[in-house]
């Protein structure tokens, strides 16, 4: 146990926990406001994460970007690959809604089957990005694609179009431009949706149907569309976790998604599950304590920690941090 | 409810037959001669090689089964109307899928050896059954030293161990990247465990720090303030690819300037187009021998696979052809095969080929490479 070390690079430990814990604060959004609509677990949003991080690393081969882009070259590259992965992502959850979730919800089948359906999609989703080299030979496109499809179940890098620039010092940690991009678009990212949520027409859609999705409907709250909407604003986030997960880590794989996604899952059940803003405390502590994990018992620790951690709070307060329904939460 | 009863019917029908045909199949190809040498090659015999060829590994397994498949290629040539069937198995170089991957291969009487398997971990799931068994195994690349030691009589392998090669990435700190203060990170695989703790142990008061990651990890930065926070001028990782790759991003991005050591598991092509620019100057350690070095091997591996031998190419090309030399000389049996295997004795394009009484490599060379513009160059030999 190395206290001193941890205490020695504070600043440092905290501020890339934070990143990696905004990350899992949007991928975790996802996961939370499904359950407060539909009080199901969406286990296919890892997968539509995963879609995100390969949509932005494809943009950006698309658009050429290689170390020698110029920084103006590379911001523009970063925006499309941001807005790419948001839309692919949104996409992505958008068909798992329409194929995995609403046949059984039309049928009022139970919700453990819905349940096992969204697993298979998870499952499939995940293979089929696997095995893109040998579906796009199918149709005679994969020598037009290798780039893209070429090594599929290997890893796919991010081309380096940004070199992290140190831009101010903490604690003896140089924070770099990367550190700040995640943290703050994660920052804006979650205040918009909360403020969405709370403020707007469809966000009270949103709040009305996780608190009573019949009276909702008598009110003339069309449950359909608030599902959809749902699915794709958790879409969407999980898009742009994705872009500033590939921005930080640099690469990516078609398995990607499973660990992350029960890390974000995690963060949604620690913060409370249905709690907006407990999904986004959640990941936060999440990524933090990870990081204070590994360096006080070693970096192999990383996962007991957060998952002892996990035990921990559900032990004393079992509903999560701040564990309030997404329905009940004060407009 | 008659209508899917019918379809149930038929397709019970269906694969019913579908079993007797494939049943009839596999007695109608079994060889009809037995017992042992009656002078000619033994025909209709396979040869099996078991490693990733599908997964996050599979660049090393692909780089492997292409040299064993050239060897196969080469014999069939010379032996068209008594060819040899090779049979790649994959198994993810996954230890939960390898017991399943071996009991298949052991269940075809017709394999008479296998290549592989590829990694320490799936080795130490599947050699026991093929020791069972009395499959002869010839691997190209598994290298923890312990293999050698649980009385396996199968077992053979055809490069160096990690206790010989431990003491030379130690050498490679010191000597080459002229490190004073070496920190070394291992990931939680049988081989990248022994191997680093050998290098620890060769390094002795050098080492400035440790750190352990896990297979599947994608964010290092924990370790990345580990190094920094210890100094550390040389950083050697013992695991493979996948991990080193994004590792040695991240330990660039963080703004460390050290060299960045490796052993063989992660010198594959991967490394360098995952890794790119911050691959550059990475100094590998290999008891592999540089395969497009020589000429005749690489020559005939480019005609074929139009790309150069990658990693273990020469090592699995010079196993599957100590199986061939034992199929020419009339050997249709395992047991047979096994001591074949054992007393060989012959000049291979990577070594010298001969196995003492464990298995192990009678000649042991190991190298170093280091990335130059996104390639492996051979440094020197250093033992």
């Amino acid at each position: 146990m190395d206290f001193d070390f941890l205490f020695r690079n504070f600043a440092d430990l905290t501020i890339t926990g934070l990143a990696l814990g905004s990350v899992y604060a949007l991928v975790a959004l996802g996961y939370t406001m499904v359950y407060g609509v539909l009080q199901l677990i969406n286990f296919a949003h890892s997968e539509v994460f995963m879609y995100g991080t390969m949509a932005a690393a494809f943009a950006v081969i698309a658009l050429g970007g290689a170390a020698t882009t110029s920084t103006g070259a590379a911001i523009g590259m970063l925006l499309v690959a941001l807005v790419a992965a948001m839309l692919v992502s949104g996409g992505v959850a958008l068909l798992v809604e329409r194929f995995a979730y609403r046949p059984l919800l039309n049928r009022n089948a139970p919700k453990l089957v819905a349940l096992i359906s969204a697993i298979g999609m998870s499952f499939f989703l995940a293979e089929a990005m696997g095995l893109r080299d040998k579906i796009t030979a199918w149709f005679g496109l994969d020598d037009n694609l290798e780039p893209y499809v070429g090594r599929a179940r290997n890893v796919v890098p991010l081309p380096d179009v940004v070199d992290p620039v140190g831009v101010f010092d903490i604690g003896g940690y140089t924070v770099t431009s990367i550190d700040l991009l995640v943290i703050g678009g994660a920052l804006v990212m979650m205040v918009g949706v909360d403020q969405f949520i709370r403020r707007s027409r469809l966000g009270r859609g949103i709040r009305s149907v996780a608190q009573d999705p019949e009276s909702a409907a008598l009110m003339g709250v069309n449950s359909t569309r608030v599902v959809q909407l749902t699915f794709l604003i958790g879409g969407l986030m999980a898009g742009a976790a994705a872009f500033l997960y590939i921005l930080r880590i640099g690469a990516t794989r078609y398995d990607v998604g499973f660990i992350l996604g029960v890390k974000a899952f995690t963060a949604a059940v620690l913060g409370g599950i249905g709690n907006l803003r407990g999904a986004l405390a959640g990941g936060l502590i999440l990524g933090v304590a990870e990081n204070w994990g590994s360096a006080v018992f070693g970096t192999q620790w990383k996962d007991v920690v957060a998952f002892v951690l996990l035990v921990l709070i559900l032990m004393f307060r079992p509903t999560g941090l701040l564990g309030e329904a997404l329905g009940k939460a004060r407009a | 409810m008659s209508r899917p009863n019918t379809f149930a019917r038929l397709g019970a029908v269906a694969a019913v037959a579908a079993l007797v045909l494939s049943a009839c199949g596999t007695t109608e190809d079994k060889t009809p001669s037995a017992g042992t040498s009656n002078g000619g090659p033994a025909c209709g015999e396979k040869l099996a090689f078991m490693g990733a060829l599908t997964g996050p590994a599979a660049g090393l397994g692909i780089a492997a089964v292409n040299g064993a498949e050239l060897a196969v290629d080469q014999y069939n040539e010379k032996h068209a109307d008594c060819k040899v069937e090779f049979v790649k198995s994959d198994s993810q170089s996954d230890p939960k899928q390898a017991p399943g991957v071996a009991k298949s291969l052991i269940d075809d009487d017709a394999v008479i050896g296998v290549v592989g398997p590829l990694f320490s971990g799936e080795s130490e799931a599947a050699d026991p059954l093929f020791n069972e068994a009395g499959m002869p195994l010839i691997t190209a690349s598994a290298t923890k030293p312990t293999l050698s030691e649980q009385g396996w009589t199968v077992f053979h392998r055809i490069l160096g161990n990690d206790e010989t090669q431990g003491p030379q990435v130690a050498k490679v700190l010191t000597d080459i990247a002229k490190a004073t203060k070496p920190y070394t990170i291992s990931d939680d695989s049988a081989y990248g465990q022994f191997l680093t703790g050998a290098t620890d142990s060769a390094l002795g008061d050098a080492l400035v720090g440790h750190d352990k990651i896990a297979t599947g990890q994608t964010d290092f930065q924990a370790t990345v303030t580990k190094v920094l926070d210890a100094d550390a001028d040389a950083v050697f990782f013992g695991g493979y690819y996948p991990e080193g790759e994004l590792l040695i991003k991240q330990l660039r991005a963080g703004g460390w300037k050290g060299t960045f050591v490796v052993p063989d598991g992660v010198k594959d092509n991967e490394y360098i187009k995952v890794a790119g620019a911050a691959a550059e100057g990475t100094l590998v350690t290999c008891p592999c021998v540089p395969g497009d070095t020589i000429a005749a091997f690489a020559d005939a591996y480019r005609a074929k696979f139009n790309e150069d031998p990658g990693t273990y190419g020469p090592e699995a090309y010079d196993a599957a052809n100590v199986f061939l030399a034992g199929i020419e000389s009339g050997i249709n049996e395992r047991s047979a095969m096994n001591d074949f295997v054992t007393n060989y004795d012959g000049e291979g394009v990577s070594k010298h080929v001969a196995f003492d009484e464990h298995g192990e490599s009678a000649e042991i060379p190991i190298w170093a490479y280091k990335v130059e513009d996104g390639k492996y160059v051979a440094l020197k030999q250093l033992a």
